[in-house]
């Protein structure tokens, strides 16, 4: 079915524009379109805005805002985001990444998300019209979603205090078979005094391994101070079963994956 | 459905047309303005066949909407050749034998010429990584990557 797009100056009038049936927005389109050339003929119409906004990279007072509109590529590339490089090129080829945005990204179901992992251990916040929502509120919601994202914004963690891990089984690029995010703080006798860490392809979407999190405070990152929070790691997991990974493997291997990220 | 007008440069000349909206820049390319040189391998952004360059960018063609690329500056495969004489790319591909059954080669020289438009002197893992999202069902890859190589010393002599 023949799909039509329908362009807007100001994220107001596309919000708008999202209220009529068969809509959808676009953003790079790598996920929408594709869907729309498999023959998803659930969408009729696809809704964007132009607003320069939302292509926008402020990082200020230590914090991070981006716009929906950013692409991968333009984060990867970016000087003052230097600690996000590695999550936003594990997202695709190239040209995907050229195209792939921060919005779309909340969207994608597992296997992809992976730079939603990263936000997500970044506690960012979402913004729509409405205001701003807590990425995990966001995410659980996320089905139901239809207000435009304009953007979100974080904390700039700590100097190393974040880590990334995508596991995949080509490389240079390919898909996940699980991604893993963490903000770790240490106190001056190098025990975790704060952790967060996100799983990607571990349910559905992204989601918070907190059990795991609880586990490591006042631990330190050694072999055996990691032991108790490996052990607790895949409470709350249930993972997709897809041509990557069965969902069996995804929950065997997490454990040696985020124990391989917690001693780097 | 309602016709829209889009209207862009390809390969310099510049391009005005009325296509259907929502049409993709592959469909708009090959079958409204009649360059064949982007492929459509999957239609699902993972064969890289489709691939062109929008303002100096590498991009799929197949998952971009024509109408998104009003007033862009387009780069295809056809569009390397100058007066009949082969880019050194094309050349490079021809004499490493990187191009067997072809359909792969104009996304993949796409992608190389993205790349060296960057950097010049890459890198075995730097041409890897730039071919990344590229797949050939023939070569096995060694000769596309020892291709983009060879072009890349050829540039660097004729500049030297
Ligand atoms: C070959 C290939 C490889 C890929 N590899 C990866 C990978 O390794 N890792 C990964 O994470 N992803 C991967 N993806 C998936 C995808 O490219 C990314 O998830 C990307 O970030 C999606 O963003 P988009 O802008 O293209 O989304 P779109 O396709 O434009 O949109 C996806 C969904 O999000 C909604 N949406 C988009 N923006 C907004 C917004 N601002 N507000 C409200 N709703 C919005 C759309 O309505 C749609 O429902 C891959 C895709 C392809 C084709
Ligand atoms: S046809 Fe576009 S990536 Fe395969
Ligand atoms: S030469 Fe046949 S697919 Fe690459």
């Amino acid at each position: 079915m023949a799909l039509a797009l329908q362009t807007f100056a100001t994220v107001k009038e596309a919000n708008a524009a999202l209220k009529s049936q068969g809509t959808r927005y676009l953003g790079g389109g790598t996920l929408v379109v594709r869907a729309a050339n498999e023959g998803d003929v659930s969408v009729s119409s696809l809704i964007r805005s132009t607003e320069p906004s939302l292509s926008a990279i402020t990082v200020t007072d230590g914090k991070a805002r981006i716009g929906a509109s950013v692409t991968m590529a333009a984060i990867g590339g970016n000087p003052d985001l230097g600690f996000l490089a590695k999550a936003a090129r594990a997202v695709g080829g190239p040209a995907v990444r050229n195209m792939a945005t921060v919005g779309g990204n909340l969207f994608a179901p597992a296997p992809y998300g992976d730079f939603a992992v990263a936000l997500l251990a970044l506690d960012a916040t979402v913004s729509t019209h409405d205001g701003e929502t807590p990425i995990e509120t966001f995410l659980t919601r996320r089905d139901s979603n239809r207000a435009i994202v304009t953007s979100v914004a974080f904390a700039l963690p700590k100097a190393d205090g974040f880590r990334f891990l995508k596991v995949s089984r080509v490389k240079p690029k390919g898909v996940s078979l699980l991604s893993i995010a963490a903000v770790l703080e240490l106190a001056g006798d190098g025990a975790v005094s704060s952790a967060r860490i996100a799983l990607g392809c571990m349910a559905d979407r992204p989601m918070r391994a907190k059990a795991a999190e609880k586990a490591l405070i006042g631990q330190s990152l050694t072999k055996d101070g990691i032991a108790p929070a490996l052990a607790v790691g895949n409470e709350g997991t249930s993972p997709v079963t897809d041509p990557i990974a069965s969902a069996w493997y995804r929950n065997e291997v997490l454990p040696v994956h985020l124990g391989r990220l917690l001693l780097t | 459905m309602a016709k829209v007008p889009v209207q862009f440069t390809l390969n310099g000349s510049e391009k005005a047309e009325f296509i259907d909206s929502g049409t993709t820049l592959l469909h708009a390319l090959r079958d409204k303005i009649g360059d064949t040189s982007p492929k459509g391998g999957c239609h699902q952004g993972t064969c890289g066949a489709c691939s062109v360059i929008i303002d100096g960018e590498l991009r799929l063609s197949c998952l971009t909407l024509a109408e998104t690329c009003n007033g862009a500056a387009i780069t295809t495969t056809s569009g390397l050749s100058e007066g009949g004489v082969l880019h050194p790319l094309q050349h490079a591909f021809l004499d490493t034998f990187a191009t067997q059954c072809g359909f792969c080669t104009p996304g993949m020289i796409m992608a190389a010429k993205v790349l060296l438009n960057h950097t010049p002197n890459p890198s075995r893992d730097d041409v890897v990584e730039a071919l990344s999202g590229n797949v050939c069902r023939c070569t096995g890859y060694e000769p596309i990557i020892q291709a983009v190589l060879r072009a890349a010393r050829a540039n660097s002599q004729n500049a030297a």
